[in-house]
Order: structure tokens, then sequence, then C-alpha cells
């Protein structure tokens, strides 16, 4: 019986151990110091809805439009609709009230009209040059320049 | 009661001394859910794109709680007067 009984109890507190580790060890998320950590160190970040491969917003899928036009890729992309904390925190957390948001660098860079804006007066280049992404337009330039 | 444009427009002639604005509602289905909006304030004069969307984002913070769109362009009065000679 104690032999049939021990593996229960024993997975039964392993799963209570590890819960614990898990609370203590992760933050909340949506939280400035998850937000921190999903941005800090990062080329490009994108809060969106949906997913690069399946945005669910027009806003959000012009900004990944945009970022593949510049031939960004590896970028994190997070889904704000998967996760309702995330959704609030992030907008908290930049003080901007709709969704997409953009990080280059750390830093927040704006949403949906301003990426478009930046791309078209070229800001969006010189951004990206700051994390040492070289803008795919800058060699389509090149070849056009080549061909002219 | 749905937002309007008008409403809209009145509040950003106050709150940022908006010169001129053509805002219209784009909305899908119920209307005052989705505006289109082209801003011009000399408070914009000097600062960067960011900071004038922070300022209308400010203005029409409690609008804009039940607004599910709202593209902006922001423009100087002086870029506002270069625009309408390049149109």
């Amino acid at each position: 019986m104690i032999r049939l009984l021990k593996p229960i109890f024993f997975e039964a507190a392993s799963k209570n151990v590890f819960r614990t580790m898990v609370a203590r060890y992760s933050v909340a998320t949506g939280s400035k110091e998850h937000i921190d950590s999903l941005v800090k160190g990062k080329k490009v970040v994108v809060f969106m809805k949906g997913t690069p491969e399946a945005p669910r917003c027009g806003f959000s899928n012009a900004v990944v439009q945009i970022l593949n036009f510049h031939g960004v890729e590896n970028y994190s992309a997070h889904d704000v609709l998967a996760d309702e904390n995330l959704r609030k925190g992030i907008k908290d957390y930049t003080n901007w009230p709709t969704i997409p948001q953009v990080f280059i660098g750390g830093e927040f860079v704006g949403g949906c009209d301003i990426m478009l804006e930046m791309h078209k007066n070229g800001e969006l280049i010189e951004e990206l040059k700051k994390v040492d992404i070289k803008s795919a337009l800058l060699d389509q330039e090149k070849g056009n320049k080549k061909e002219g | 009661m749905s937002i309007t444009p008008e409403y809209l427009e009145d509040k950003l002639r106050k709150e940022i001394l908006a010169t001129h604005l053509e805002i219209i509602d784009v909305s899908d289905t119920c209307p005052g859910a989705k505006f289109q909006a082209l801003i011009v304030s000399p408070e914009f004069e000097g600062k960067a794109l960011l900071q004038r969307h922070r300022l209308v984002n400010t203005a029409l913070a409690e609008e804009l709680k039940n607004i599910h769109a709202f593209q902006m362009k922001t423009l100087t009065p002086e870029q506002w007067e270069q625009q309408k000679q390049k149109q």
C-alpha cells in the first residue's frame, strides 16, 4: 500500500514545489517588470493583435508589412489578444492608448501611423541603423541606381 | 450618444488650439468607432511625431476609450501651408 501511494504523494508534492517556484521567479504578465524584460536589449519588438503570420487587425498588419518591406526579420511579436493583462499592461507602460506598439532598441517608437510616417520620410531606416539593422530598402536603392 | 467629428474638432480647437481640422468618420457600421484626422496646430511646433500624437491622445483621452481606431496626421501651420501648395 505504501509503495503504491508513495509515487502519488511524491508527484503531488513536486507539482506544488514547481508551482511555488514559478510564482516566485516569474513576474505577472503585463507588469512593468515583465514588459521591461520583453523590450530591453531587443532590437525590434512589436505588440500587436494576432501574429505576424496571421494579424487580426488592419493596423497590426500594416506594421508587419512595413517591417517586411524593410527586411526586418526575427523581431519579437507579442499577441495582446492572447493575454488581457498584457493588453492592458502595455498601454499603461507606454501611456499609449492603442495597439499595435513598436519598440526599437528598447525604446517605444509609436503605433501604426508613426511607423507609416517614418517609413515615408526615411526616419525608419535611421532608427533601424541604430540597432545595426540595415534596411532592405537601402539595397534596393543601390540596385536601382546601378540600373539607372 | 456616439462621438461625432464635429465634437472632436471642437475639443481639439479648445485643447490644443488646432487651427485647421479635417476629421472624418470612417466607421464600418456603427458611427463613432473609427476616425481619420488631419490636425494642424501651432502646438506641434518643434515636437517629434511621438510627442505630437501624445498631445492629441491626451486631449482626447476620454473619447479614445470608446473609439476603436483614430488615425491621425499632425502638421504645424507651416507644414500645412507647404502641403497645400503641393496639392
